[in-house]
């Protein structure tokens, strides 16, 4: 006999007694959607035939790369020795840019599923998100994933996770998420194991926004936890950071698909819809109250995401600047963290200059605008935001190099982020000489089992948001992983190096680097606009610049032919019809003075091969 | 020809010419262009419409094909009488493939009267045909002459062996001084084709195909660059490998070897591509088409030109025997040209000639480049302080670019 309920708890009228709420831990690749697709079928709250591959993974780009990027929740029935209980899994965001998102669903939970891949052990992110989910008090249930696999190593792996957390190895559950194998003894364990929610319910209402989600017919989807007393539909609630008041159009949960419900009490968790159209009239983190019958105090740990990277994003054909507009537009009323302001580059156009939490969500919205908006876009080199103070004491903020300033400096001060790399003990020649070429500063070095190494740098952001990450992959044969934090600033030598076609600058090529590098990064991009820019008729100098002070220098050889030799009567339609290929083709290029510079020239050029492959990672 | 037919519109099955065709038509020269898709073998580097089987069936056969093109020449003067056109004699006919030679003299003679008949022929008409060195004796260009040719262009392309056996080239050089010989004895003019540029030609190979050609004295001499085309059997060679690829850097300097060479042989460039002794011995019927001037392709794969309207046969003998045969034009495609389409032609085609194009004629943008393209030592200063924009040495070898940036935007 299936275990799955055979009745449902109603919502609205639930014992905080019989409700558990966890999240599933997990690196990208472990498995985590495919586990949680299992339990939607075991609790019957999608019938088999309905499974979709990652039924909560709903944006394609999801579903394609394997990464949840919005977290969701979703009300499961369980049975267990003769009582049904209602499961919530709160879905989380898996990678670093996504840090606060993921707290604040941790913060949501009772539990968490720390779900590791057999195969491959814990990785540097999971490591971090589980140090969350220890902070927040979570109980913590550990699960090898995969154990189909042939490569599994349940043994090694349940002793690595055993130490980390404390614990019997013989305690860690073992699933196939893909099989389907132990999924049953792992929602018995979540009942038996996880605490239920505390609050009181006749406090004044208390809900904890863990995500917003914009949706074209609904508006704004908020999804919340409530904490004390309950909120009914019809009444008008209060956002507690802005003191923004709402109506409740309705209320109620995902099993998965939204159900409108009497309401949400103590320990519930569910969904809310007001009508507004903008997600950050709804921020993750934020506290909703009753109006009527405010509560005093909002609940702890709100904050507002701060962009980490910067990058200019234009459309390769100059009139679809409006196309991107609206997108972006439209992209901000689902992404809180997302914001930007136009930006003139001589070389690229019109186009925007962009904050992102970092180098995947910048990926993300890169490649939502192209996919869901048909934009062909250019992005320049990301870069971070440096302070920089004058010799008059003013300090400036420069979020993108052309903006560096080019008189007196007194000093720069760039940001530093907290890195922790594991990698197999195989790796750490490879990693110290990688991390110190990046100017990283060792912080210490901890073995977490006989092969396994924990490194800990400090080093400037600046140093890991272009391609630090492919590097590390490529050197560890793909066995390590990052996980990142922001962790201050220091004063650095930095200097602006700016290329020149001709002796005319190029904006979008312009680079903040360590003086020690400032030649490197001159010669590799001289280099490769030699080989990108196509000869012109003339002769191109293409020189990399400190100041006024020339650093590096190529030169493309002039064009010498450029004629089609034959052109009979038989030629003539097809010779036509090539020059005015040519002609729409010039339309394409763009001109930094005399020089006619494809695109693709720009696209390559502010492209790493590496950064080529990362959407394959 | 290239063997890929353009797309186009559809062509209407009688043949009938727009309106549009018959503006201005007294003032056009009219010249007739002979496709014969015949050859030996097929070189390597050829994408041209010609089959090499001498038997292809309904009406496409050697034997049967004078007799098919002279009813596609009966079949134009009907559509261009229909059409409204005006009379008019033809002042240039062109025999080209293919290997026009591989088909008798006597079939050759045979189209040539049929068009004669049918238009009359302007006093001092130019008529060629193309020849492979192979393929005439003393007695077929005398039988040429006679039907009333009077130019013979040579496809002698090099004359180094190892050069000739890459574009697969099959006559031996020794034979070409022979037969310029016998076509001036006909009393023929001789022009000679070369081709440079070829995968593994040497500059010194280059020079020494020019010494020879030039040592034979020929009225006109086309120099082509090898264009690699899709499809072709030397493009598949330089795909695999097996042939190095072709440099452009390599056919700038080869084509200023001709240029210097050629000149101080005392022949003057009057195209892009070609040089005459005098401006008579010029190729009027290739200055037709680059002057926009009327002209009927016949043949497989002929593209035909009356008026801003352009049309290209269907490309295999067999279908195109059969098209006629049926009394259905043998048009695959056509397309009829705005005016800003064929202004946009005739910059692409004049800026090739050494008489060069009128700067008057040119777009207010067009106007505004050429003291750009005077800085770059690309036109002519002299030339274009008298209004006309003529190439340099330089300019030809960039001439597509040259055109980029004098067209509108």
């Amino acid at each position: 006999m299936s275990p799955m309920a055979r009745t449902a708890p109603v919502p609205a009228a639930t014992d905080p007694a019989i409700i558990r709420n966890f999240c599933i831990i997990a690196h990208i690749d472990h498995g985590k959607s495919t586990l949680a697709d299992r339990m939607l079928q075991y609790t019957g709250v999608v019938q088999s035939r309905d499974m979709k591959a990652q039924y909560l993974d709903r944006m394609d780009i999801e579903r394609e790369r394997g990464i949840t990027i919005k977290s969701q929740a979703v009300r499961m029935p369980w049975e267990l020795d003769g009582v049904s209980y209602a499961l919530n899994m709160i879905d989380t965001p898996g990678h670093v840019d996504f840090t606060y998102e993921v707290s604040r669903s941790l913060a949501a939970c009772e539990g968490a599923v720390l779900l590791v891949d057999a195969a491959q052990g814990i990785e540097a992110q999971t490591l971090a998100n589980l140090y969350l989910a220890m902070e927040n008090d979570l109980t913590i249930i550990p699960v090898l994933n995969k154990i189909d696999l042939p490569a599994a190593q349940p043994e090694k792996y349940a002793a690595e996770l055993a130490s980390l957390i404390g614990g019997d190895p013989e305690d860690v559950l073992l699933v196939s998420g893909k099989t389907g194998v132990g999924v049953e003894a792992l929602l018995d364990k979540i009942v038996r194991d996880l605490p239920a929610p505390v609050g009181d319910p006749d406090a004044p209402a208390r809900a904890m926004i863990f995500d917003s989600v914009y949706d074209t017919y609904r508006g704004v989807v908020t999804y919340v936890r409530v904490v004390d007393g309950m909120l009914h539909p019809r009444e008008r609630i209060q956002m507690m950071s802005t003191k923004a008041s709402h109506e409740l159009l309705e209320i109620g949960v995902s099993s998965p698909e939204p159900t409108p419900s009497k309401g949400l009490g103590v320990g519930e968790v569910g969904y809310l819809i007001t009508g507004v159209k903008d997600v950050r009239q709804s921020k993750v983190g934020d506290t909703v109250t009753n109006l009527a019958k405010p509560a005093a105090e909002s609940l702890s740990g709100y904050a507002d995401p701060k962009p980490m990277v910067f990058s200019g994003l234009y459309p390769l054909d100059g009139t679809d600047y409006p196309v991107l507009r609206d997108a972006l537009d439209k992209l901000k009323l689902n992404d809180a963290a997302l914001i930007y302001e136009p930006e003139t580059s001589a070389a690229l156009g019109f186009g925007f200059r962009v904050g992102f939490l970092g180098l995947l969500h910048l990926e993300i919205v890169r490649e939502r605008l192209e996919r869901e908006f048909n934009l062909d876009l250019i992005s320049t080199a990301p870069n971070v935001v440096y302070e920089v103070t004058l010799e008059d004491k003013n300090v400036v903020t420069v979020t993108n190099p052309s903006e560096f300033p080019s008189g007196k400096i007194n000093e720069v001060r760039e940001p530093m982020v907290a890195a922790t790399i594991l990698a197999p003990n195989e790796f750490v020649g490879a990693i110290m000489e990688l991390c110190q070429g990046r100017r990283g500063v060792m912080r210490g070095m901890d073995y977490l089992s006989e092969d396994r190494v924990e490194l800990r740098y400090w080093m400037p952001l600046a140093e890991i948001v272009f391609d630090f990450f492919d590097l590390l992959k490529s050197k560890t044969r793909g066995y390590a992983s990052l996980d990142w934090k922001a962790d201050g600033e220091q004063v650095a030598d930095l200097v602006k190096v700016d290329i020149l076609l001709q002796g005319e600058q190029v904006d979008a090529f312009s680079a903040i680097t360590h003086k020690d590098k400032a030649y490197a990064y001159g010669v590799m991009m001289t280099g490769k606009l030699r080989e990108l820019i196509p000869r012109q008729q003339f002769e191109v100098p293409i020189q990399a610049a400190i100041g006024s002070r020339i650093i590096a220098r190529e030169s493309i050889r002039a064009i010498r032919k450029d004629v089609l030799a034959k052109c009979y009567g038989g030629d003539i339609t097809r010779k036509r019809k090539l020059l005015e290929k040519q002609k729409e083709g010039k339309k394409r290029m763009k001109m930094v003075g005399r020089v006619e510079v494809p695109q693709e020239a720009f696209i390559a050029a502010l492209t790493t091969d590496e950064s080529k492959d990362k959407a394959k990672k | 020809m290239p063997s890929v037919l353009p797309l186009g519109d559809p062509a209407p099955s009688d043949g009938l010419l727009p309106p549009q065709a018959l503006d201005g038509a007294a003032d056009r020269a009219f010249g007739l262009y002979v496709h014969i898709p015949f050859c030996a073998v097929r070189c390597g580097y050829c994408d041209f419409n010609t089959y090499t089987a001498t038997e292809l069936g309904g009406g496409a056969s050697q034997d049967a094909y004078a007799s098919t093109a002279i009813s596609e020449v009966e079949f134009a003067a009907g559509v261009l009488e229909q059409s409204g056109l005006p009379a008019r004699k033809l002042r240039t006919v062109f025999f080209g493939g293919g290997t026009p030679t591989l088909l008798p003299a006597e079939d050759l003679a045979r189209i040539l009267r049929a068009a004669t008949d049918q238009w009359g022929i302007e006093p001092g008409a130019e008529v060629t045909t193309e020849a492979n060195p192979d393929s005439v004796t003393p007695e077929s260009l005398q039988l040429l002459a006679d039907a009333g040719f009077t130019r013979v262009s040579f496809g002698m392309q090099s004359a180094v062996p190892h050069v000739l056996k890459v574009l697969d080239r099959t006559h031996t050089p020794s034979r070409v001084p022979l037969v310029v010989q016998w076509a001036r004895d006909a009393g023929l003019d001789v022009s000679l084709d070369l081709i440079y540029g070829t995968p593994g030609e040497s500059l010194e190979d280059w020079r020494f195909s020019l010494e020879t050609a030039l040592s034979y004295s020929p009225d006109h001499i086309s120099a082509y660059a090898l264009i690699v085309e899709d499809g072709t059997k030397l493009a598949a060679q330089i795909r695999r490998g097996e042939v190095p690829g072709i440099d452009d850097d390599d056919h700038a300097a080869k084509y200023e070897l001709a240029d210097q060479m050629i000149s101080d042989a005392g022949l003057h460039w009057y195209e892009v591509s070609n040089w005459s002794a005098t401006a008579d011995q010029a190729c009027r019927h290739n200055l037709a088409y680059w002057r926009g001037d009327d002209w009927w392709g016949i043949g497989p794969g002929a593209h035909s030109h009356v008026g801003g309207v352009r049309w290209w046969n269907v490309k295999h003998p067999t279908a195109y025997a059969g098209r006629l045969a049926s009394g259905v034009s043998p048009a695959a495609g056509r397309e009829t040209l705005d005016a800003e389409t064929r202004g946009v032609e005739r910059i692409m085609l004049e800026a090739r000639l050494a008489s060069g194009l009128a700067v008057s004629s040119l777009s207010a943008s067009g106007k505004h480049a050429v003291a750009g393209l005077i800085a770059d030592g690309l036109v002519a200063p002299a030339d274009a302080f008298r209004g006309r924009l003529v190439l340099t040495l330089k300019g030809r070898l960039l001439a597509d670019a040259v055109v980029r940036r004098i067209l509108p935007d």
